[in-house]
């Protein structure tokens, strides 16, 4: 019961962040210099006045920042995010067509950075002092100090041209489109670089965080007592020291979900993925209003999400949280 | 089996299925499909109301036009077999082919065309490129009467794959908004190819139409164009044979690395109709920019020659005034501004500016168009340090992303500013509109945004676009180009090097003034990609 109430104040909560979320970047983007209308004439290589007043009065820009944040919300009320000024199309349909690709992307990444960071992470934790713990250590500081763009662009180079056996662009084979078991290869073919860059940066960072829990896990009293009854390790540390291990882990998952987002926008970008992230930056780079605030409200919808995921995941991981106790 | 050998086999099938040795897209994609690559996302497919390179490729090889173009700027039969201009030049009498379809099956007929011109003078953002058409008369199904209310000498040009698209009437003439029809996006069209699929940002998927009214063409099946959003990609893509063509290389490193590349041929032919110039712009009606003398001495310091030898690595053409080199109108008997530090001090002197105590005269500001580091970045960067040695302290100002850029120069919020700007074809399409005073428009890009104003370049601008004869146009232009290279409101520095980059193999390769805007019909693969 106290979890439900818990629950339900969650998304109480969660909703009138949305609502935030929506004004707070309303005005963000509004205050950026220049507007969509300078774009589509720079596209247009010019375009005169009347023309340019058309195409205000058309979108509604020429009323004032107030009226038209109201007719906004209004219409968000009624479930209409309007129409793409860049793209020609209504937005929800935009966003329909590029959420699987960065759903696809950013869990396969996440998937991958959780396994391998920790699996790593305890690795190195059995002997800190090894030379696999100080390899790791060295991996996940460059790993971290990496920007994201740069990565990917070194792994494009590496993949794509020094050693040339995986695809670099877009999502699927766009010349012979496959279909079945095929097209399941071939988009995985395609996810292995976008994927790889993304979670580089993540499992430097898990990989550190389970390698200090776990040696903080091992030298605990519970592992010792495990032990004297003559558990074998990979029970000791698989049992008894790994739960404890991944509350932490869990914890930042679901906090690390916004940055995800953030590193899908440069990702995609480098590798044409045909995701959110790619439509976030050419909707930031045209001002394309309604796009981009209707792709950080679904963004912010997510995050939120998955924090109230992770708080009902870490309640099953940490029974003390589940039955109240400290 | 042990589980260790169990994940041994997984992990070695795994490696061996994404690890495979990569067979490129354009190696698997069959002798007669062309797949180019480019950075350029259309916002729809119909050129009729949208200008700019995004659009004009795509719509090019859906819709046929009247004319077209060849590399010596002669017009050609396209769906007009021939034509007529009349001799008070008010009047264009176009004659039709008798076998053109749309890609629904439906023949083109005069009243196709009749709708085009009209939807194109009401809808294109060109507004002057048929501001003189009154009417169209359409006397029996294949003649169409483009009626004047003044001559046009840029009437033919405008009749271009890239810049008159015939649109069928039955499709588009339903009442509509053209700028937001639905069928822009699912275009019907009577050119040498049919859209097929387009995902969005993604890719569009061109298919050759069986009924074109060019027996024998277009050469190739398919078309596939791949929107890549780095530049990096696209390269890496051309290089390894994923892709066929990159068309629209700026940068010079880019055009240097492709050229090295055995697989690839690079040419700078097709851009002539585009007619790209970079030029530093200034406001000049900003103190001291408002003086003519201020504004030579700059260009006597900024050194043409260093920045297109050395920036540009020798890979732009120079350019000495506000018609792009190529051009049949372009003048060259012009004041070049050949660097001449002594005569630029003397102009600042002259100009009220001497030089202070620590050296310096004045400072300003220089802005550029983001996204074109070589041409824009580079260019201010070394500005600021080549105006230095005539007093002039030169602070570089980034903008994040074009519109920001847009905003400031817009708005006059700008001492001076790179740019780069096209001509179009014809002056009347994309050089007026730089330096009549009757576009001074606050708000508006890539107007008169330097508040340039001559009385005389207005009379001769005005006086060129109805003159219908080309040796007296010519003269007018001339003296246009010389007044406004005197004058300084902008000291042009090269045409910006455009270069198209295809893999070899190919040929029939678009050469045209046009380029990728004119139809590709004639492509094909002379020596077929390996399979």
């Amino acid at each position: 019961m106290a979890f439900a109430i818990h629950l339900v104040r969650q998304i109480a909560n969660a909703v009138a962040l949305l609502l935030a979320v929506l004004v707070l970047n309303f005005c963000l983007i509004h205050l950026a210099p220049g507007d969509p209308v300078q774009v589509i004439a720079g596209e247009m290589g010019g375009a005169s006045a009347d023309v340019v007043a058309a195409l205000r009065a058309k979108y509604g820009l020429d009323h004032s920042l107030a009226e038209q944040l109201f007719t906004y919300l209004g219409n968000i009320a009624h479930g209409d995010f309007g129409y793409s000024y860049y793209f020609n199309e209504p937005v929800l349909g935009l966003i329909a067509q590029r959420l699987p690709a960065t759903l696809y992307l950013t869990l396969c990444a996440l998937v991958m950075s959780v396994i391998i960071g920790t699996l790593l992470g305890i690795t190195s934790a059995r002997r800190p002092n090894g030379i696999f713990s100080h390899t790791v250590t060295v991996f996940s500081l460059a790993g971290y100090a990496a920007p994201i763009f740069w990565t990917g662009l070194l792994l494009l180079l590496l993949f794509g041209s020094v050693w040339p056996i995986l695809p670099v662009v877009g999502m699927t084979d766009v010349v012979h489109p496959k279909q079945g078991f095929s097209y399941i290869v071939d988009v995985a073919r395609h996810l292995v670089l976008p994927a790889l860059t993304l979670a580089l940066v993540f499992i430097a960072q898990y990989s550190r965080l389970a390698r200090v829990n776990m040696i903080e896990a091992l030298s605990a009293d519970y592992i010792r007592t495990a032990r004297a009854k003559g558990l074998p390790e990979w029970l000791v540390i698989g049992k008894h020291a790994l739960r404890n291990t991944l509350i932490p882990i869990v914890t930042v998952v679901g906090l690390q979900f916004g940055n995800l987002f953030a590193g899908a926008v440069l990702v995609e970008t480098v590798f044409s993925w045909p995701g959110m992230g790619r439509l976030v930056f050419d909707s930031i780079l045209r001002r394309d209003y309604p796009t981009l605030m209707a792709v950080l409200f679904f963004s912010a919808m997510m995050v939120m999400a998955a924090n109230i995921v992770t708080d009902i995941v870490y309640r099953l991981i940490d029974p003390r949280i589940r039955t109240g106790r400290p | 089996m042990s589980i260790r050998t169990y994940f041994l086999l997984g992990a070695v099938g795994l490696f061996s299925v994404f690890a495979a040795p990569h067979r490129s897209i354009a190696q698997t994609a069959g002798a007669n499909t062309l797949v180019i690559a480019t950075t350029q996302v259309p916002r729809h497919f119909n050129g009729a109301v949208q200008s700019g390179l995004a659009t004009a490729m795509p719509s090019a090889q859906i819709f046929a036009s009247p004319l077209r173009y060849d590399e010596n700027w002669n017009p050609q039969p396209y769906l007009a077999q021939s034509w007529e201009v009349a001799p008070d030049g008010l009047s264009v009498t176009l004659h039709l082919v008798k076998n053109a379809l749309f890609h629904d099956g439906q023949p083109v007929t005069s009243e196709d065309v009749a709708f085009s011109v009209m939807a194109i003078k009401a809808n294109h953002p060109f507004q002057t490129m048929l501001e003189a058409v009154d009417k169209v008369d359409t006397p029996d199904p294949f003649t169409a009467i483009i009626r004047l209310s003044h001559p046009n000498p840029a009437l033919l040009l405008a009749m271009s794959p890239a810049l008159m698209p015939i649109l069928p009437k039955h499709v588009y003439g339903d009442g509509q908004d053209l700028k937001t029809h639905p069928a822009n996006l699912k275009p019907v069209g009577s050119g040498p190819f049919k859209l097929t699929e387009y995902k969005q940002g993604e890719y569009y998927t061109l298919e050759k139409f069986d009924k074109f009214f060019i027996p024998g063409r277009p050469k190739l099946d398919k078309i596939v164009v791949r929107i890549v959003s780095d530049q990096n990609a696209a390269l890496v893509s051309l290089e390894r044979g994923d892709v066929n063509a990159l068309p629209f290389v700026t940068g010079v490193r880019d055009i240097e690395r492709l050229e090295k590349a055995p697989n690839i041929f690079v040419t700078n032919k097709g851009f002539a109709g585009v007619g790209p110039l970079n030029w530093l712009a200034f406001n000049t009606r900003k103190k001291p920019l408002d003086d003519v003398r201020v504004r030579q001495a700059i260009a006597y310091t900024a050194n043409r020659d260093f920045i297109v030898s050395k920036l540009m690595g020798g890979k732009a053409v120079p350019a000495t005034g506000p018609i792009a080199p190529g051009s049949p109108l372009d003048e060259n008997d012009v004041e070049t501004y050949k660097v001449d530090y002594v005569k630029a001090a003397a102009l600042l002197d002259a100009a009220g500016y001497p030089k202070g105590g620590d050296g310096s005269r004045f400072s300003l500001t220089i802005d550029y168009l983001p996204g074109a580091d070589e041409q824009q970045r580079n260019v201010a960067e070394y500005l600021r340090s080549q105006l230095k040695r005539v007093g002039i302290n030169l602070e570089v100002r980034a903008a994040p992303d074009f519109p920001t850029w847009a905003q400031r120069v817009s708005n006059y919020d700008f001492d001076l500013t790179m740019d780069t700007v096209f001509n179009w074809g014809d002056p009347v399409i994309g050089v007026n509109r730089t330096y009549l005073s009757s576009n001074i428009r606050k708000g508006i890009i890539w107007s008169n945004t330097q508040q340039y104003s001559n009385p005389k370049v207005d009379e001769l601008l005005q006086a060129a676009a109805v003159e219908t004869s080309p040796e007296k146009r010519k003269a007018l232009y001339s003296e246009f180009q010389k007044i406004v290279v005197a004058d300084v409101p902008i000291y042009f520095i090269n045409a910006t090097p455009y270069y198209n980059a295809f893999s070899k193999g190919l040929a029939g390769l678009p050469t045209s003034i046009w380029g990728v805007m004119s139809p590709l019909d004639e492509v094909y693969w002379e020596t077929p990609p390996k399979t």
